[in-house]
């Protein structure tokens, strides 16, 4: 039987993967603002991440209206109580892609210290497991959630390459490249992050497809690796 | 709240003898909207809403003062007959009550007893009737069963068919669902919610999940007053009154 109901929460998936485009928005713009270092497209996404965070309340709100009203059940309630964890993931990969502009603010006034290397091919894989987390949530995909909670590890991987290379190569040797070293840093720490909440987002998803509790490594998702 | 209104409540008070039922009831009910009536056993809601259709004058010794409103007509003027009130704001009990006749003649009597005579008019408006109540599928090759083999929940399906056959604008359901199952419970809910397109529906129910689920405005009586009215998702989420906080979240009641 169709229910009204299929329609609200269609409703709210379609929001959830509205504010979903508008974070890998985001966070490819604050990428794409620190290979330019254009100040003007680092000031674009500070300012346009008041709209992700009006689609969070507007997510909070349809949720708390569906819980309400609807007293959802079983795959109903696990759908909608992750939506609104998914959303609050979303609105903070939003904040670190307004961090990731703000490192370019203070970046954008000198050349970079070094070409950028390993940052792109983070920001590349930030924006997959970005869109792969709410690819999987939209199409109830336990398989795709499995593949971004998998890769956290090459994020963790390509954030130390980055720390490494800008301690040993830069940092050590010459401290007045600090200035420039440290916002590079933290990029690379903001990109990481932003890979730490697809995967929370993605371990959400296996629970709300299969019930099942992925967090803090509560089920071993491959044994070979 | 800027929605057409279909019916008014206007500084309403109720009473059954010396006892007032109602206390200076104002409410809105708009059209193409589900509105609920909540509130615990007794509060009034049951009399607040037979007035939208004069049921309440069928009872001894009873008293309104205020008026209702159906568009713009005070339906409780002299001039006008409670009989065409009735056609015009239909009627869905608790307990299902077909006519002791078949499923045909069950919806085609409100018809006859308009004098329609045409046949071929007939047998369309009680095929459109219960394929708007979605219960054509299940009767359609039984039309002259008697209406009292149906289950409860068709039963119940019947009688709201039986309102749409006559030219109903309103339909008012007193506690649809209380003597059905759950999976009946659930095809009224759904109907409701599709009959709304045409219809301007009141609904009182004991159920609060079910006020919740159907209806776009809520309104909560205690003791006869009218506590809160407003939006369902309102009510529902942050209520103004906490009066009505403590009944919805069963503090009391």
């Amino acid at each position: 039987m169709e229910r009204h109901f299929d329609v609200e929460l269609a409703d709210l998936k379609s929001s959830i993967l509205q504010m979903g485009d508008l974070v890998e928005e985001a966070i490819i713009d604050s990428v794409e603002a620190l290979k330019q270092l254009r100040k003007d497209k680092a000031a674009r996404v500070i300012a346009e991440d008041k709209i992700v965070d009006e689609c969070e309340l507007k997510i909070d709100e349809e949720c708390l209206d569906l819980l309400a009203l609807r007293q959802p059940m079983a795959v109903d309630l696990r759908f909608i109580t992750m939506a609104m964890k998914i959303s609050t993931d979303l609105e903070r990969m939003a904040d670190l892609a307004v961090d990731i502009s703000q490192r370019v603010l203070e970046l954008a006034d000198k050349p970079l210290l070094k070409p950028l290397v390993d940052i792109p091919k983070l920001t590349l894989l930030a924006q997959k497991m970005t869109r792969d987390a709410i690819s999987s949530f939209v199409n109830k995909d336990a398989e795709l959630a499995r593949i971004v909670i998998s890769s956290d590890r090459e994020a963790d991987n390509l954030r130390d390459l980055v720390q490494q290379e800008l301690l040993n190569d830069y940092i050590s040797k010459n401290k007045t490249t600090i200035p420039r070293a440290i916002p590079l840093l933290l990029i690379a720490r903001h990109l990481e992050r932003i890979c730490d909440h697809a995967t929370n987002i993605a371990e959400d998803v296996i629970y709300m497809v299969e019930a099942k509790v992925v967090k803090h490594h509560l089920e071993k998702l491959d044994e070979n690796s | 709240m800027d929605n057409k209104i279909k019916m008014q409540a206007k500084n309403v008070d109720f009473f059954y003898g010396k006892n007032q039922a109602l206390k200076n009831v104002n409410l809105n009910v708009y059209a193409n909207k589900v509105t609920a009536m909540i509130g615990p056993s007794g509060c009034g809601k049951s009399t607040f809403i037979r007035l939208f259709n004069r049921m309440n004058e069928l009872v001894a010794h009873t008293t309104l003062k205020g008026k209702i409103l159906l568009d713009d007509l005070d339906i409780n003027s002299p001039l006008v007959d409670a009989v065409d009130i009735r056609k015009r704001v239909g009627m869905v009990f608790q307990k299902p009550n077909p006519f002791p006749k078949t499923i045909f003649e069950n919806i085609s009597y409100g018809l006859k007893v308009n004098g329609i005579k045409d046949k071929a008019f007939i047998e369309q408006k009680v095929e459109d009737s219960l394929k708007k109540a979605v219960i054509w599928a299940e009767v359609k090759d039984r039309l002259n069963d008697s209406a009292l083999k149906l289950s409860g929940g068709q039963q119940q399906r019947l009688c709201i068919a039986r309102c749409l056959a006559v030219e109903t604008e309103v339909i008012l359901f007193d506690e649809p669902c209380a003597s059905l199952d759950p999976i009946s419970t659930a095809k009224i809910e759904e109907l409701i919610l599709e009959l709304k397109k045409d219809y301007s529906i009141v609904i009182v129910t004991h159920n609060m999940q079910q006020a919740a689920r159907v209806s776009d405005y809520t309104g909560f009586f205690l003791l006869g007053e009218l506590i809160e009215f407003g939006k369902t998702q309102d009510i529902f989420t942050a209520p103004k009154d906490k009066k009505t906080e403590a009944y919805i979240t069963g503090r009391f009641g």
